[in-house]
């Protein structure tokens, strides 16, 4: 028999071991998905997860589609320690995207300073429906994880209205989409031939901001005493209101820049399907990267080459896209089963002792 | 005419609130025995679209429905396994359930979108029908209706009068005392999943073979998230999740009636969509303006682990 017992010390070693158990896992549980459905496990694996990675530009991709999953998943891993559970970024994502939209069609564009327009507007558009759930959690005691999941439904019904009412394209033959951005709107993009841009850039600096602010200031340690223990952050007078307002707006923020990154980058124009549900999959992010910032930035490669594999398997495969979102949620799985090892230990029980319990 | 109106509308909130109130009475019982499965969404959509692809393949309902309530059962043992034995953040896991539910649902859906299955007839209830204003509202529907009435029921009166539901409200209210007499906490509140489970996985079955007879990926549509606020708004009372239900279904109708009446509102049809979800947060400010009142009738151990052997 085998039992679990407690470690005297949680295993710093497990903590980062499990993530990579939890991706091999999922990696042999696709194989084994591929052969039922009765296509060749190897071939499904490459396809999954070497066709991808085949030339410089699909590595490009690669870096392009992890881009906003590492920066909403920063954004969420602020909110998560603090025990704030903010699972509506896929929300703040599309305002990001219609602040940014609003500025691209309304303002006047001036070189350099556009760019910079894009950005607040991207950050505030995030900002404001994350600050929704913030003040009714402060004011009335909501629950932030229904509200702010709610608000992500009425953010997609907004965008729909946008983009079949107000601000359709007018020569877009009727399809739910804006007028395509004026190159001055249009974020740089670094390699010549490759749609990866500036959003890069802005998140690499993002992750070395989040590891500042988490491991070296006095805001990340008072949001670990209170994520992991309410009333110790009480007693040390640590306000619960910044708690959750600093939660939720820094995610909000970290989404809405990713959103105007989509709009302003690889789509160049607002649709009603601006998103394809990175705000879901950047929570799986955060968790598989252990809420830390060099592990969010792997674990968003991970989840990206999932969508590019996703893709690829469509194409080469003939099966439905929305693989990679099995793959995605199996692989949360079995990071929180690994879990278990970081506070437990499997010991053998011999049958006496057994007997004896 | 008026009375008319009021038994289209009557019987239009009954449809729209039947699977609420299935998943909310579900995740009722998962969290009086202290288990928080946020998953319901997830296992709602793999509900749908088991129920579907069962009933397009074999042509029976009944086997439909029996295939919608096992896919719910398996994919919340997966969510009994990881925070049971493996003691895993319930919140966490029950976001993964219904991240990987949805997923899981579309892609073995895709096949099927363009599918149909025939719509069930009504099946009206001799007698009861005849009542003037209410009867046929009430007594003239699909059989899987009376069948949600009848499981409503019994699951409030094993709640509110069974041993059954005094053990199951105990686990919830104090493991460690539940242990000390001597019931399996664990068991229970893997049971307790379970049944969540197999009740959403029949709220989701109602969606695709009865209510709207036809399989699409994003049919579910939060229902499975407002069932979770059911749940809360009753502040984990089971008559309060059946009238808090059918509040929801008045909601999700109004926006069929209003464009159906031939009413020029001048409203855009994405804010009459968008009401169920603003009702939701509205709804969810009332309740929660008063947090005693959730604190009081909240389960103690509400999302907790127990680990038996540990001191």
């Amino acid at each position: 028999m085998i039992r679990l017992e407690r470690r005297p010390q949680p295993s710093t070693r497990w903590r980062w071991l499990a993530p990579v158990v939890a991706v091999g896992l999922t990696i042999l549980t696709g194989l084994i998905i591929f052969a039922l459905l009765g296509k060749d496990p190897i071939l499904g694996f490459q396809v999954f997860f070497v066709y991808p990675l085949r030339s410089l530009y699909g590595v490009s991709e690669l870096l392009l589609k992890a881009t906003p999953l590492a920066l909403i998943g920063m954004g969420l891993a602020v909110g998560f320690r603090a025990g704030i559970w903010n699972i509506g970024a896929e929300g703040q994502f599309l305002f990001g995207a219609v602040f940014a939209t609003g500025v691209a069609l309304y303002l006047p564009s001036i070189t350099g300073l556009s760019l910079v327009a894009m950005v607040f507007a991207g950050i505030l558009g995030g900002m404001a429906w994350a600050l929704i759930p913030a003040w009714l959690r402060t004011r009335f005691h909501t629950n932030e994880i229904l509200v702010s999941l709610m608000l992500v439904y009425v953010a997609q019904l907004f965008v729909s209205w946008l983009v079949f009412g107000p601000w359709r394209d007018p020569r877009g033959f009727n399809f739910p989409q804006t007028e395509m951005f004026d190159a001055a709107w249009l974020l740089p993009t670094l390699l010549s031939g490759s749609r990866l841009n500036l959003a890069f850039v802005l998140t690499l600096i993002v992750l070395v901001i989040g590891h500042i602010l988490l491991a070296k200031s006095y805001y990340g340690f008072s949001i670990r005493v209170a994520g992991e223990s309410p009333s110790a952050a009480r007693y040390a007078g640590l306000s619960e209101r910044r708690n959750i307002y600093a939660g939720l707006l820094i995610g909000g923020a970290c989404a809405g820049l990713a959103g105007m990154a989509e709009v302003a980058g690889p789509m160049g124009q607002l649709t009603d399907k601006a998103s394809v549900g990175y705000g879901f999959a950047a929570i799986i992010v955060a968790f598989v990267g252990r809420l830390q910032p060099l592990g969010i930035g792997l674990a968003a490669l991970v989840m990206a080459l999932f969508f590019l594999g996703g893709e690829q398997a469509q194409q080469y495969l003939n099966l439905p896209g929305s693989i990679s979102r099995v793959f995605q949620g199996l692989l949360l799985f079995y990071l929180l089963a690994a879990d278990v090892l970081v506070q437990f230990r499997l010991v053998r029980t011999s049958p006496q002792t057994k007997g004896a319990l | 005419m008026t009375t008319e109106l009021f038994g289209a509308i009557l019987f239009a909130m009954i449809v729209a609130a039947t699977p609420l109130m299935l998943v909310a009475l579900g995740e009722l019982v998962t969290e009086k025995a202290g288990m928080l499965n946020l998953g319901a969404e997830g296992l709602m959509a793999v509900g749908a679209v088991s129920a579907f692809i069962a009933t397009h393949t074999t042509g029976s309902v009944t086997v439909g429905v029996l295939a919608g309530m096992t896919a719910g059962v398996l994919l919340s043992s997966i969510f009994a396994l990881v925070t049971i034995p493996l003691m895993a953040n319930q919140v966490a896991t029950g976001l993964a359930i219904a991240i990987f539910g949805v997923g899981l649902a579309a892609f073995i859906g895709k096949p099927f979108e363009a599918s149909v299955i025939a719509s069930t007839p009504a099946w009206t209830v001799p007698g009861l029908s005849d009542i003037p204003v209410v009867g046929k509202a009430l007594f003239s529907h699909q059989p899987i209706v009376y069948l949600a009435w009848i499981a409503t029921g019994v699951v409030i009166w094993v709640l509110a009068r069974t041993r059954t539901g005094l053990v199951l409200k105990a686990v919830g209210e104090s493991p460690a005392v539940g242990h000390a007499i001597g019931y399996p906490v664990n068991r229970i509140r893997a049971l307790a999943v379970l049944f969540g489970g197999a009740m959403a996985g029949l709220g989701g079955a109602y969606l695709s073979v009865f209510y709207t007879p036809m399989w699409t990926e994003d049919m579910v549509a939060g229902r499975g998230w407002i069932a979770l606020a059911l749940v809360v708004f009753a502040t984990w009372r089971p008559w309060r999740v059946v009238l808090g239900a059918h509040l929801f279904g008045g909601v999700l109708i109004l926006q069929l009636f209003v464009q159906s009446s031939g009413l020029d509102l001048q409203v855009p049809s994405q804010l009459l969509s968008a009401m169920p979800y603003l009702a939701t947060i509205v709804v969810l400010v009332l309740i929660a303006g008063n947090p005693k009142t959730i604190r009081i009738h909240s389960p103690a151990s509400l999302g907790k682990p127990f680990r038996p052997d540990a001191s």
